[in-house]
């Protein structure tokens, strides 16, 4: 699942296609919010970006409405943005299916209405075993389990913490895993894929769009992860 | 579209005030919070664990600080002003309070490290300062913006052997680094202990830092009760940036029939203008455009320079129990030459906004002419004389 912030550029959709048609199997939009204190550098300042073009919440949300991907469109952004009113109704338009807010743990669901969204929940490798069993059952859609303790942001190597991680949530749930924060590099990739479900791909594809990366080129990076994926990360 | 949906039935759960309160932090941290919590509880209630507190607030940090009549300024303004000194304490604020119970609890449990974020300096001070005392390296945030008007507090920290980081991101002050604080705070969430400056982030902090700081009410309303005839004052004034110092005051007398009043800066006022929200781990008020995105505060004192307040603080004002109000940059900095040449007092500039309220509203329906007035000064005003410099028009 590849990811890109919301309104980061004037033609950011043109990559929702260009990741579908690099094989994709859904697509994570980021909402930009002010103090994505869950993200990394790269991320911050794609928010930023957006967030100086004068992108919002709802506007990335009209922008999608107005756009076939050809995947399912998974929406991102944090608690401050998903628990105001109306925002249910601006994803279902949007033709949104799921949702994840990595600042709205297990404790504070219950504030959170979005009617006809699968909200998945992530993990941590700090979770304990009881908590992660209650993740597993409440998660909808998939698990996020978050391969390593830190924001999101490119690394150098699958985190250690990742493979123990995905094998204990796999114990607990029957939904597809999906490894994410920190995979960069199509065998990283390749080795999540080993352990887990499928991979989130964020900041390694927003560096290139931050970078000047097209559709094309971006597109590109996500057919090598494509590629690199050990037969293919069936999600749904 | 209007800010977030208040929950009026949330009381019930841990942490919350009100609505309000919560602990909206990524999962990665939720384990940490709760060993907060659950090391928070047990201290609290270990007598052995209070009694080294309250040695250190004695013997090390100056505690009691006194209760000082201010005469002169009384007399100008038609009101009894009673000014609780927390400028004397060690390293100069209130900050040092908090740190001292916070220091305390990372070594019971364990940590290795303290992470902190600052705005004026004076809880970075502090951290650094608890830090050296007890042998935990201390790691401070602070928005490149304070970086350079609190450059004296910077040095102070790396004298005192901590590693200031500034932040360069967003508005490049408090917001900002509180945002990396806890982004660090993941990668180091075993090892460290998160050393949270005010009365804000996720459960248990708001209500840890309001117990910590409990003391500078509790001792304001004794030494009131041997001052005055009434023994309570009619107004309990303090400033509010997060709302450390004010939810302090303030628990000292939630039973008594005093006014509480916690002044603001006006560009950072969430509890006058903020709007419903989530941010840095809890629900509380913070200023956001029509979108959600939250505004940059603007105070030229770098501790009130926050978008929000605490979420005891959100819930007070709705309750009615406590007003907020505010003061600006102008106002705040005759306040506190005003003060100093009056008393001989210089506050910080933070808590000259305290001050700048009560001299505006004295002999007003909102502090009648003959009432009393218990201030509480924050901090003193020694890290800001280059901005005084440069403001007071002397
Ligand atoms: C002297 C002083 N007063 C007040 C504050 C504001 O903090 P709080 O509202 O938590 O008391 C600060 C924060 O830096 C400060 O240094």
């Amino acid at each position: 699942m590849p990811y890109i912030t919301g309104g980061v550029r004037p033609d950011w959709t043109a990559y929702l296609a260009a990741f579908a048609d690099a094989g994709a199997d859904l697509i994570e939009v980021g909402l930009p919010f002010s103090d994505p204190t869950v993200d990394g550098p790269t991320i911050q300042e794609a928010s930023c970006a957006a967030l100086a073009r004068g992108a919002t919440p709802a506007s990335v949300l009209a922008e999608l409405a107005a756009t076939r991907a050809g995947v399912p469109l998974i929406a991102s952004t944090y608690a401050n943005i998903a628990l105001r009113p109306g925002f249910a109704g601006d994803l279902r338009r949007a033709g949104v299916t799921g949702l994840i807010v990595p600042d709205l743990p297990l404790d504070e669901l219950a504030g959170l209405s979005v009617p006809g969204i699968e909200v998945a929940l992530l993990a941590s490798p700090a979770t304990p075993d009881d908590r992660l069993a209650e993740i597993g059952r409440r998660s909808q859609g998939f698990v996020y389990a978050v391969s390593v303790m830190g924001t999101t942001g490119e690394r150098d190597q699958l985190a250690p913490s990742a493979a123990a991680l995905a094998a204990r949530v796999k114990l607990v749930t029957g939904l597809p895993v999906l490894l994410g924060f920190g995979i960069s590099a199509p065998a990283q990739a390749a080795a999540a894929a080993a352990v887990a479900d499928g991979v989130i791909v964020g900041a390694a594809i927003m560096r290139r769009i931050l970078d000047g990366a097209g559709p094309a080129e971006a597109g590109a990076f996500v057919a090598a992860l494509r590629a690199a994926l050990d037969g293919p990360a069936v999600v749904r | 579209m209007s800010s977030i949906t208040v929950a009026p039935d949330a009381g019930h759960l841990a942490g919350r005030f009100g609505a309000y309160g919560g602990r909206y932090v990524p999962e990665s941290l939720v384990p940490a919070c709760h060993a907060v919590a659950d090391a928070f509880a047990g201290a609290w209630a270990d007598p052995g664990f209070r009694g080294s507190l309250a040695g250190l607030l004695s013997a090390y940090a100056g505690r009691p600080t006194p209760l000082t009549p201010a005469p002169r300024l009384s007399a100008e303004l038609g009101v009894t002003v009673l000014l609780k000194r927390e400028d004397l304490a060690h390293t100069g604020s209130h900050k040092i309070n908090n740190v001292l119970g916070q220091a305390l609890l990372a070594r019971r449990m364990g940590r290795a490290r303290l992470i902190a974020e600052t705005g004026a300096g004076m809880h970075g001070v502090a951290t650094a300062t608890a830090g050296a005392l007890l042998g935990l390296p201390a790691r401070v945030f602070m928005g490149e913006r304070d970086v350079e008007r609190q450059a004296h507090n910077v040095f102070r920290m790396r004298l005192l052997g901590a590693e200031v980081i500034p932040v360069t991101t967003g508005s490049r002050t408090l917001k900002d680094a509180t945002s990396e604080a806890m982004r660090h705070w993941v990668t180091d969430a075993g090892e460290a202990y998160y050393c949270a400056g005010s009365v804000i982030g996720p459960h248990p902090y708001p209500t840890m830092v309001r117990e910590f700081q409990r003391v500078i009410g509790e001792e304001a309303r004794r030494q009131c009760a041997a001052e005055l005839p009434a023994a309570v004052p009619d107004y309990v004034v303090a400033c509010v940036g997060g709302g450390s110092n004010a939810a302090g005051t303030f628990a000292g007398f939630a039973g008594t029939a005093a006014r509480l009043v916690g002044v603001e800066a006006e560009g950072g006022s969430g509890a006058c203008r903020g709007e419903a929200g989530v941010l840095h781990g809890s629900q509380s008020l913070f200023l956001q455009d029509e979108h959600g995105q939250v505004k940059e505060a603007h105070s030229i004192a770098a501790g009130l320079d926050y978008p929000g307040v605490g979420p005891e603080h959100a819930y007070l004002r709705d309750q009615g129990r406590a007003r907020y109000v505010t003061a600006g940059d102008a106002e705040a900095i005759a306040a506190a030459v005003r003060l100093a040449r009056a008393e001989g007092i210089l506050p910080a500039i933070e808590s000259a906004h305290a001050v700048a309220w009560v001299i505006r509203a004295a002999g007003t329906p909102a502090l009648p002419a003959g009432s009393t007035v218990l201030v509480t000064l924050s901090g003193r005003g020694d890290k800001d004389v280059t901005t005084l410099m440069a403001q007071a028009r002397l």
